[in-house]
């Protein structure tokens, strides 16, 4: 017993050359307030894939994951009270509301708990945030297509819910990168609702009314593949469309590629931030001076990384990445 | 026996389950034996105990409101938003919310209209107000109503001592004053009270009113906890509202209520969710766990019910 002891604070001596050990004592909580679907539940099983072994390593003395029953502000503030009372030491947080939940992260902050938001971010200036930037991920993609197509042309764009804030965020990216780029103008607009099915039908609708010479398809992810296929019933060749690292897009694409040389990128968030998340969350308990704000690094798959990025990708899921610790620090120095 | 009349069994059994749940509570995670501890534990009930209670004055007349949380989370949106810059304005806003809750009380009685069709109807007209008036989640809550409800008491948390209070303005209210006998009278026996010559639109209206009137606390001390609103921040109240007006020993029809009951039903709600928590129950089960407490605790009171009717009948 004694022997393993030893054996263990060896090995996490051994496994970690910075001050890592001053933060086995300490407790780590993931408080989410949605798993209904697919990058939802990735998100939850890189954060038991990565956490797992950290608490084993004795990096953390726990790293235990929350969801709320129903996805409401209401409840997530009540077990954000929650985890106060439990005494955790960090809470990482993927919020139901930006703002709504500022009065309870209030109070963790007094009960002198770290928090870390990151996805669904909240405002409570005491929160650290890791926010995606969602205006330059829609800029990516026109950067991309100024060199896949230099001579430009008609743009399609699929957008993500209305009324939500990351659909406004993408596709002002979206137009900002257009509007420095006259070579391209977008001819149409549709709302795929990030889902297969509902851009399939949208595309389809509005694509009689299109000219005929689309050259390319900006996206928000989970829409590539519905417009390939509206695109295909309407017996329109294909335009170069972005896709947003689902696993049917990335598969489609390698059908494309084999069989006639089809060019594109694919640009999401991957779940998998939920790590970076945890190790962020370590290195502030670890005394590391973290700025307030930092920002996720997009995932993005290229035409030379499809097939490793497929193969890893499980059917009907969203490719994913886990982050380790050297990536945080490399997040947290980026944002100094 | 003789004290236990039928109000009092009607009171017991909630009780005793809130009572049971504390232990179980303070057994699992000690911390929150403390002043801070028990703060945590019940602040967000004081929101859900005034939604409960406008529900239950609803549910006194043999209506049901199935607006309850849209129109809290519409009033969150008022209060962060022109509460805050405008008072004035925001107070009018809200006065006038009250005064639409009345008119709804006139429409359903005399064009006699099922409550629950006229109250789905309105709950979409408050979320889209709540919707035009903050299209994205914002806004600041007004400094006095942050300051009232993260005020620390002496001794007992502000949380226990709202809680308290509005128990016992709604037992005046309901219980022990002659509006109270009137309206639990129209729903006991609408015709007779109107044969005693009181006018029954007018005590719907009056009841929907204060229904409003309640609402609009919580929809307040909402944003007083959560310092900022979301056009969906309570949507969650209506169903809530409803199970704590059943859980505290109110019944959808006769008038047959309690207010003491009904914050005990929504405190007991409450702590429900942290004692599940507390189990580190997967949240898959949750809702299904919390489904059962509901259900035993009905249970409990049914049998008791019926000793109660069986005792009588000797």
């Amino acid at each position: 017993m004694k022997k393993a002891l030893v054996l263990s604070t060896l090995a996490v001596l051994l496994a970690s050359s910075t001050a890592l050990a001053d933060t086995s004592g300490k407790r780590i909580a993931l408080s989410n307030n949605y798993a209904g679907n697919s990058w939802r539940q990735a998100m939850l099983e890189s954060w038991a894939k990565v956490t797992g072994p950290a608490a084993e390593q004795g990096i953390v003395a726990a790293a235990d994951a929350f969801t709320t029953a129903e996805n409401q502000a209401t409840e997530q503030a009540a077990q954000i009270q929650n985890l106060i009372l439990q005494g955790y030491d960090a809470i990482v947080l993927n919020a139901a509301s930006p703002t709504a939940l500022n009065g309870a992260v209030k109070e963790a902050c007094d009960a002198g708990i770290v928090v870390v938001s990151f996805d669904g971010i909240v405002t409570e200036p005491c929160a650290y945030r890791i926010a995606v930037d969602f205006a330059a991920m829609g800029k990516a993609e026109v950067d991309y297509l100024k060199e896949a197509l230099p001579e430009g042309g008609k743009l399609l764009e699929i957008r993500g819910l209305a009324g939500v804030f990351v659909d406004d965020e993408i596709s002002k990216g979206i137009h900002e990168g257009v509007a420095e780029n006259p070579q391209f103008e977008i001819v149409g607009s549709v709302h795929g609702d990030w889902a297969q099915d509902v851009a399939q039908k949208a595309v389809a609708g509005i694509l009689p009314s299109l000219p005929s010479d689309i050259v390319g398809v900006v996206t928000q992810g989970g829409d590539g593949y519905g417009a390939a296929q509206a695109f295909a019933a309407a017996g329109r060749p294909t335009p170069l469309i972005i896709m947003g690292n689902r696993q049917d897009e990335l598969a489609w694409w390698k059908e494309q590629k084999d069989a006639s040389g089809y060019k594109t990128m694919s640009v999401s968030i991957a779940p998998g931030v939920s790590t970076l998340a945890f190790w962020v969350a370590q290195q502030i308990l670890d005394g590391q001076k973290v700025p307030q704000d930092l920002v996720v690094p997009f995932l993005r798959i290229d035409q030379d990384n499809l097939e490793a990025s497929l193969e890893s990708t499980p059917a009907g899921g969203v490719a994913n990445v886990e982050y380790s610790l050297e990536d945080a620090k490399k997040v947290i120095a980026e944002a100094m | 026996m003789k004290w236990l009349t039928a109000e009092r069994l009607r009171l017991l059994v909630p009780a005793l389950s809130l009572v049971v749940l504390l232990a179980a509570v303070f057994y699992l995670q000690p911390r929150t034996m403390s002043y801070t501890g028990l703060n945590l534990l019940f602040n967000l009930a004081v929101p859900i105990a005034l939604a409960t209670i406008a529900q239950m004055l609803i549910m006194t007349v043999n209506d049901l409101d199935l607006s309850m949380g849209t129109f809290v989370s519409f009033v969150a949106c008022v209060t962060a938003t022109f509460l805050q810059t405008d008072p004035l304005t925001g107070a009018l806003i809200l006065v006038g919310c009250i005064a639409v809750y009345a008119g709804l009380g006139v429409i359903i009685h005399l064009r006699n209209l099922p409550s629950i069709v006229v109250t789905l109807g309105m709950s979409f007209v408050w979320s889209g107000l709540a919707v035009l008036l903050l299209p994205a989640p914002g806004g600041v809550a007004p400094d006095w109503i942050r300051w009232l409800m993260t005020s620390k008491p002496p001794l007992v948390p502000m949380a226990i001592v709202a809680s308290v209070l509005i128990a016992v303005i709604a037992h005046f209210l309901v219980m022990r004053s002659a509006f109270g006998v009137v309206i639990r009278g129209v729903g006991g026996n609408e015709r007779s009270v109107a044969r005693a010559g009181w006018s029954v639109v007018r005590a719907r209206a009056a009841t929907y009113a204060l229904a409003g009137f309640f609402a609009v606390l919580s929809g307040i001390c909402l944003v007083g906890l959560t310092t900022s609103a979301d056009a969906n921040i309570a949507l969650r109240y209506t169903l809530l509202s409803i199970a704590g007006v059943i859980l505290g020993g109110g019944e959808f029809v006769g008038g047959r209520v309690s207010p003491i009951g009904a914050v005990i039903g929504a405190l007991t709600l409450t702590l429900a969710a942290s004692f599940l928590s507390f189990l580190k129950i997967p949240p898959d089960w949750q809702i299904g766990a919390q489904g059962a407490i509901l259900i035993i605790v009905l249970a409990l009171r049914l049998i008791l019910n019926r000793r109660e009717s069986v005792e009588k009948a000797k």
